[in-house]
């Protein structure tokens, strides 16, 4: 089973969603959590275990051999900026670059060949039957999903179907959202009942139905607010799998960096609805 | 015209409630610029009336002239994003999938593939509940914002300031280090990062600082929820003070925030005095 | 020398663009023919990403010694101008162009190292 956790802005309780969810159900499956919020993943710092494997991450880019016509095609051809030729020399912007080929297939001289760069790094944690995976972003570099995607290969490559895997989204409606939900079965959008958590769960709505993914809601902070957004997930006929309560001793765990669910009766009430939820689905 | 933008790494700080907040305290004179587009909420405490709307367009989109197509499968080749397959016997192109490269179209041998600036969302000028006036932007599903955006959403609050007389703008900033808050933060005066005492505010707080110390812009601190955790609050301010970065003010961790954003309000507009105090406070050290 | 700045016009009373890479005129001075030279550099405005690159490549091509702005050239930007051994000044914004080279001249601008 592959199940991602997202939500439409940050700041919704996604990472103390999937850290705890992961947590628990470690207790009894074999679960994988998986970070793809590589920008900025901060699962990490509720995990631990012995890092096991890491290995850095690559892409494509192109390379100039240092010698050519300089006739400019290659820049003309970049339709993200990432090529600049000056009278001698031509110069590549790395993290512009987004891997398309074009400009040193279509060069005239063969004069950009592509060469990996290192990108970001994955990491891979082990505690008993929980592991952990997180990829991160090098500093300055700007496309997540090509890091995303190769992280969701490592994922299919290492942990078959008799694992629980829980993959946290970045936040947001955009590139790298769609792509850390492309391949999972199920997504957990997670929202806090006010207005701006509503107005953000109704674009994330929009943007599962776009994608025909399957998914439900997590109501976050339970008692603050109004029942905006229980009424709006009726009318649209939207599941809601859990209301994680409003107290401010969860915020303060979190803000230590600590796991909520073995010190909470009720969120794990809440974590076992959420498994037993996904346990019947197919 | 001073230029203040509203910055904080991660989501979730309130930053934007605050950027609200502050935007009510200066009224009429300042120009508000949402440019925090992957989560544009703070026209829910505004009020825009939208009255004033246009298409935005960013990078491209390759599309296929069918009748002159001749299923070569050359761009299906070329194309690294996965984006070309058959659709009912022809080609076709995955909006979403599609990265607007223009490789297909660049080698198609029957020109049959041309590549279109691609729509990407709106941007509105509106007038708020204040009387003042923001610009603000929303963007379609898979459209990323961009310092392209950002920097047309602040050009257009420029070109209203100037022509209306108005001294301040006033710029919610986008999340991340990325791109787009570098465009928010180019040409801006003065920047007030927004942070929580959490593991991970902090350590945002510092990546976000890296970035206004490159462009040399003077820069306050707002610590929402500082009594949330002590330990970290300390932490956060020793850190102001040896970066030499103004403690603008020190916020409770306080469940009005959301009652007022419930009501459609923003903190100072609500009854609660010495939240009110304090953003009052806040808003005459940063004009 | 051959002095150029970043402006939001085309004269001496332009105010300086506190931006680089998205700047809507690029103006040089030529210290000693005493002339200006411009570029218009407002379709910049039309590029998504790497509008520092684009900006750097079109402001070499003036040949300049030196660069007086505001905020100072991005991180992609300010390799291109390396290349060329530009010097960069920063801190001129809401100056005029005017107004930025006699501060530059009173040696008052903060030199920037790329």
């Amino acid at each position: 089973m592959k199940i991602a956790i997202a939500s439409g802005k940050g700041g919704t309780g996604k990472t103390t969603l999937s850290t705890n969810l992961a947590g628990y159900l470690s207790k009894q499956y074999e679960v994988v959590l998986v970070d793809l919020d590589v920008e900025e993943p901060n699962s990490g710092l509720f995990m631990n275990g012995p890092l096991i494997l890491s290995e850095d991450k690559y892409k494509m880019i192109p390379e100039w051999v240092g010698k050519c016509s300089m006739c400019g095609l290659c820049q003309q051809v970049c339709k993200f900026n990432a090529i600049v030729c000056l009278e001698d020399e031509i110069m590549v912007f790395p993290e512009l670059c987004h891997s398309c080929y074009a400009c040193s297939e279509l060069c005239p001289e063969s004069a950009l060949p592509m060469f990996p760069q290192k990108m970001g790094e994955l990491k891979h944690f082990r505690d008993n039957h929980l592991s952990f995976v997180e990829s991160r972003l090098d500093i300055g570099q700007e496309q997540a999903v090509p890091l995303i995607a190769q992280t969701h290969k490592y994922i299919d490559e290492h942990f078959n179907a008799g694992f629980v895997r829980i993959m946290d989204a970045p936040p947001g409606t955009s590139c790298p959202v769609i792509e850390a939900v492309k391949k999972v079965d199920f997504v957990i959008l997670v929202t806090e009942p006010t207005p701006f958590g509503l107005h953000d769960l109704k674009l994330a709505v929009e943007t599962m139905k776009a994608l025909n993914k399957k998914f439900g809601v997590v109501i976050n902070r339970f008692g603050i607010g109004n029942d905006d957004v229980i009424s709006y997930c009726k009318e649209e006929g939207i599941d809601i799998l859990a209301k994680i309560p409003n107290d401010r001793r969860i915020a303060e765990l979190y803000s230590r960096g600590e796991l909520i669910y073995d010190k909470f009766p009720e969120f794990t009430e809440q974590l076992e609805r959420i498994k037993k939820y996904i346990f019947t689905l197919n | 015209m001073k230029e203040i933008v509203v910055i904080s790494g991660k989501g979730g700080t309130g930053k934007t409630s605050i950027t609200a907040a502050l935007s009510y305290l200066g009224g009429k004179d300042v120009v508000v610029a949402d440019c925090d587009v992957d989560a544009a909420d703070m026209h829910l405490l505004m009020q825009p009336d939208f009255s004033n709307k246009e298409k935005f367009y960013s990078g491209y989109l390759a599309t296929v002239d069918k009748d002159k197509c001749t299923n070569c499968d050359k761009c299906i080749e070329v194309c690294r994003f996965d984006a070309i397959s058959y659709v009912d016997g022809k080609i076709n192109i995955n909006e979403l999938n599609c990265e607007g490269c223009g490789y297909c179209a660049e080698i198609c041998p029957e020109k049959a593939i041309t590549l279109e600036t691609r729509y990407v969302g709106d941007w509105y000028i509106s007038k708020i509940k204040t009387g003042g006036t923001m610009v603000h932007a929303r963007l379609g599903i898979g459209a990323e914002n961009s310092g392209k955006l950002v920097a047309k959403i602040k050009n257009e609050a420029k070109t209203i300031a100037s022509s209306e007389h108005k001294e301040i703008i006033l710029i919610d900033g986008s999340p991340g280090i990325g791109c787009p808050v570098v465009s928010s933060l180019s040409g801006a005066n003065y920047a007030i990062m927004v942070t929580e005492p959490t593991v991970s505010g902090v350590h945002d707080l510092k990546r976000v600082h890296q970035l206004v110390k490159k462009f040399s812009i003077p820069s306050g601190c707002i610590i929402n929820k500082a009594d949330l955790n002590d330990l970290i609050t300390k932490q956060i301010k020793e850190y102001l003070e040896l970066e030499n970065i103004n403690l603008i003010a020190e916020l409770p961790y306080d469940e009005t925030f959301t009652e007022a954003m419930v009501n459609g309000k923003t903190i100072v507009e609500y009854n609660h005095s010495s939240l009110k105090c304090k953003m009052v406070e806040s808003w005459e050290k940063i004009k | 020398m051959r002095i150029a700045f970043t402006a939001k016009g085309t004269d001496w009373n332009s105010k300086i663009d506190s931006r680089f890479g998205r700047t809507d005129y690029l103006l040089l001075y030529d210290e000693d023919k005493k002339k200006i030279e411009t570029i218009d550099n407002r379709a910049i405005a039309n590029e998504a990403h790497g509008a520092g690159p684009q900006t750097a490549q079109k402001f070499i091509g003036l040949k300049p010694d030196i660069l007086i702005t505001g905020n100072g050239p991005g991180g992609n930007a300010a390799l291109v101008l390396k290349r060329a051994s530009v010097k960069v000044f920063i801190g001129a914004s809401e100056m005029t162009v005017k107004e930025a080279y006699d501060t530059y001249q009173k040696n008052l601008l903060q030199e920037q190292t790329l």
